[in-house]
């Protein structure tokens, strides 16, 4: 049997008054993409941040190849940051060879410009880059050192549809180079695209881990039927599966969407506004933890 | 170890010689200073006090009896270091008297001064007024200094370099350590191989390197500019400056070891830099102040750095005559770094 590249046994993390990662437990394989998923404060960041030796943990080990992490850990790790600012007044270039020089083994610089489409941007000031090529910069710098495990905290968050899809390709392209990528999103249909596993957080906890495919077979075998929000709690509670209001309508989770809607018709409920889909990642948050994922 | 210092000293300079601001501001501050003091203080310009004149509004008063003998006043308006300022009605007079814009007012016409009772200069030049030129003064007789003197300029320049060393230093390092933290370029830093003392290290180094080419630029200027000696060897002021540049950068360090507000750390180094800026003799002599003062004085690295690069410009001395300020500076360097590498942190708690 392979050993783990990140094997993590029993992590908890505190802040003053906040069990900010209770008591986790996991391991990745090498050449996979693992997704931590939970919405915002479920303890994804602290987690990763503790990983990557920014942050001391509460308890618990984590093991590196089967190591506890040092000097070679930092060597072989790639990290995107969730916030962070670039150094002022370098370039593009400037600033990927200041990464690069930070390690004693560096990718290729051509390979990294063209992997992350730098080109354009070589030659610009930092300052004046925007927000997408901003994240493809600071992939880029945590690819300096051609790593094993490559860490993205929220790369896409804050960035358009079409900024993120560009990024995702390069995530595509960086997983067929067999690396190893542990990533944190709220975005489920990122990780449903980009993640072989995933584990999902909240309050500190992890409630279920799997590939997705496994976790919606599992977990979400039926439909997602979407109303408009005007129907009584008291004819809701009479349906025998789960319901939830999601911002202004409402969802029913079915795996049997004929007598779903037979019933709903019975009830004289208007559903020329209905819309059915597939159940996803996003259901099964919801299902798991009785509350949207996007908080 | 080298290669990764050496990658960071490369990356801050960058960062510091494209700052157009921050660059224009090393080099061009000391000399509108020196330029502009000594202009103020240059022997034609030399000002100690200001008299105001005005001539009475009543023609009454103005009669032969009352201008009378006007030799005192005339012989007093040919005091040196006073500057005499005419104004046209009393009431404009007397109310730059009441602001201290003018030390004393005259009316020569209708043989009237007026001085302000809470002005220690006026209080002066009152005295001035009274004293008769053409009075005794006993057995004294007046001789002059023997040798060059020190012009002014040549005392104030090592204070101004020294200033702008304490700014340099402590704004550029402290200041920007902070910002480092605070937008969250070192917390990427530390995740990678850097270490600490490499990234102190290189700071360090950027600032040094910076800070004796700013030096070395101005100091040439404002040779050339200003026509002044350096009677000490240039070696010996490379080293003081080096030494008390050093020991302002660690200090900046120690600001710059936890905090992540910028507006602490500004707080922070006004409450070092202006004291420094008063009490290390940039521009005046602590003589006859409180014995106390002086010995804080001796405290004060930019003293030290001030008073050795005096030392040797004005004076000549070697390095053994400044033993004593490179002593100071030395063991104020070490104690600095070690508060600064051991307080050290990389991210904001």
């Amino acid at each position: 049997m392979h050993t783990p590249i990140l094997d993590v046994k029993n992590l908890v993390k505190w802040y003053p008054e906040v069990k900010a990662v209770d008591d986790i437990s996991f391991s990745i394989e090498q050449g996979i993409c693992f997704g931590l998923l939970g919405p915002n404060g479920a303890g994804k960041t602290t987690t990763i941040e503790v990983i990557e030796g920014i942050m001391p943990a509460g308890s618990g080990t984590i093991l590196y190849k089967g190591k506890s992490r040092g000097t070679v850990f930092h060597e072989e790790v790639g990290i995107q940051l969730q916030d962070t600012e670039l150094p002022m007044f370098l370039t593009v270039k400037e600033t990927l060879e200041t990464y690069r020089n930070l390690y004693r083994r560096k990718a290729n610089l051509d390979d990294l410009i063209e992997t992350c489409h730098l080109n354009e941007i070589l030659h610009q000031d930092n300052r004046h880059i925007s927000g997408g090529q901003k994240q493809r910069l600071l992939l880029a710098m945590a690819l300096a050192n051609d790593p094993d495990l490559i860490f993205l905290d929220e790369p896409t968050t804050g960035l358009d549809p079409q900024a993120r899809r560009y990024l995702w390709n390069i995530v595509d392209l960086i997983k067929s180079k067999k690396r190893t990528l542990i990533l944190t999103t709220h975005y489920m249909e990122e990780a449903q695209i980009l993640c072989d596993r995933i584990a999902i957080m909240d309050y500190g906890k992890i409630i279920t881990t799997g590939s997705p495919t496994e976790l919606l077979e599992e977990h979400c075998k039926g439909a997602t039927l979407n109303l408009q929000s005007n129907i009584s709690n008291k004819i809701l509670d009479k349906l025998p599966w789960k319901w939830f209001r999601v911002r202004d309508r409402i969802e029913i989770q079915t795996d049997e969407i004929n007598t779903c809607i037979k019933i709903l018709l019975e009830q004289d409920i208007d559903l020329s506004t209905m819309t059915v889909r597939s159940q996803n990642l996003e259901d099964l948050f919801l299902k798991l933890t009785g509350k949207q994922l996007r908080t | 170890m080298w290669r990764r210092t050496w990658t960071i000293f490369k990356a801050r300079n960058h960062e510091f010689f494209r700052d157009k601001s921050s660059l224009g501001w090393n080099f061009v501050f000391p000399f509108l200073v020196i330029a502009g003091f000594s202009f103020i203080f240059n022997e034609d310009n030399k000002t100690m006090y200001k008299v105001g004149i005005v001539h009475s509004d009543n023609p009454a008063v103005t009669s032969r009896e009352s201008s009378g003998n006007l030799n005192h006043y005339n012989n007093f308006k040919k005091s040196r270091y006073i500057e005499f300022i005419e104004f046209k009605t009393n009431a404009m007079a007397m109310d730059k008297l009441r602001h201290h814009r003018i030390d004393f007012l005259i009316d020569p016409d209708s043989r009237q001064y007026w001085v302000s009772k809470s002005s220690p200069t006026g209080y002066v030049v009152e005295k001035l007024f009274y004293s008769d030129s053409r009075s005794m003064i006993g057995d004294f007789k007046k001789q002059s200094i023997d040798g060059s003197e020190v012009r002014y300029v040549e005392w104030l320049f090592p204070g101004i370099m020294g200033m702008n060393v304490m700014f340099s230093a402590l704004f550029g390092v402290g200041f920007v350590v902070v910002r480092y933290r605070k937008n969250g370029v070192l917390k990427r830093l530390s995740v990678t191989p850097l270490k600490p003392y490499e990234f102190l290290t290189a700071q360090i180094i950027s600032r040094m390197y910076v800070i004796l080419f700013t030096t070395f630029i101005v100091f040439v200027g404002c040779m050339v500019l200003f026509r002044f000696d350096c009677l000490g060897t240039y070696l010996n002021l490379v080293i003081i400056f080096s030494l008390g540049g050093f020991s302002m950068i660690s200090l900046g360090l120690v600001v710059a070891s936890r905090s992540s507000s910028e507006e602490f750390a500004n707080g922070i180094l006004n409450l070092l830099t202006w004291p420094m800026m008063f009490l290390s003799e940039v521009w005046f002599s602590l003589e006859g102040a409180h014995p106390w003062v002086q010995k804080f004085s001796r405290l004060l690295p930019l003293t030290q750095l001030i008073d050795g690069a005096r030392k040797i410009m004005n004076d000549g001395a070697g390095l053994f005559e400044i033993r004593q300020q490179l002593i100071a500076l030395t063991v104020m360097s070490c104690i600095f770094m070690l508060m600064g590498s051991m307080l050290f942190k990389w991210h904001k708690d």
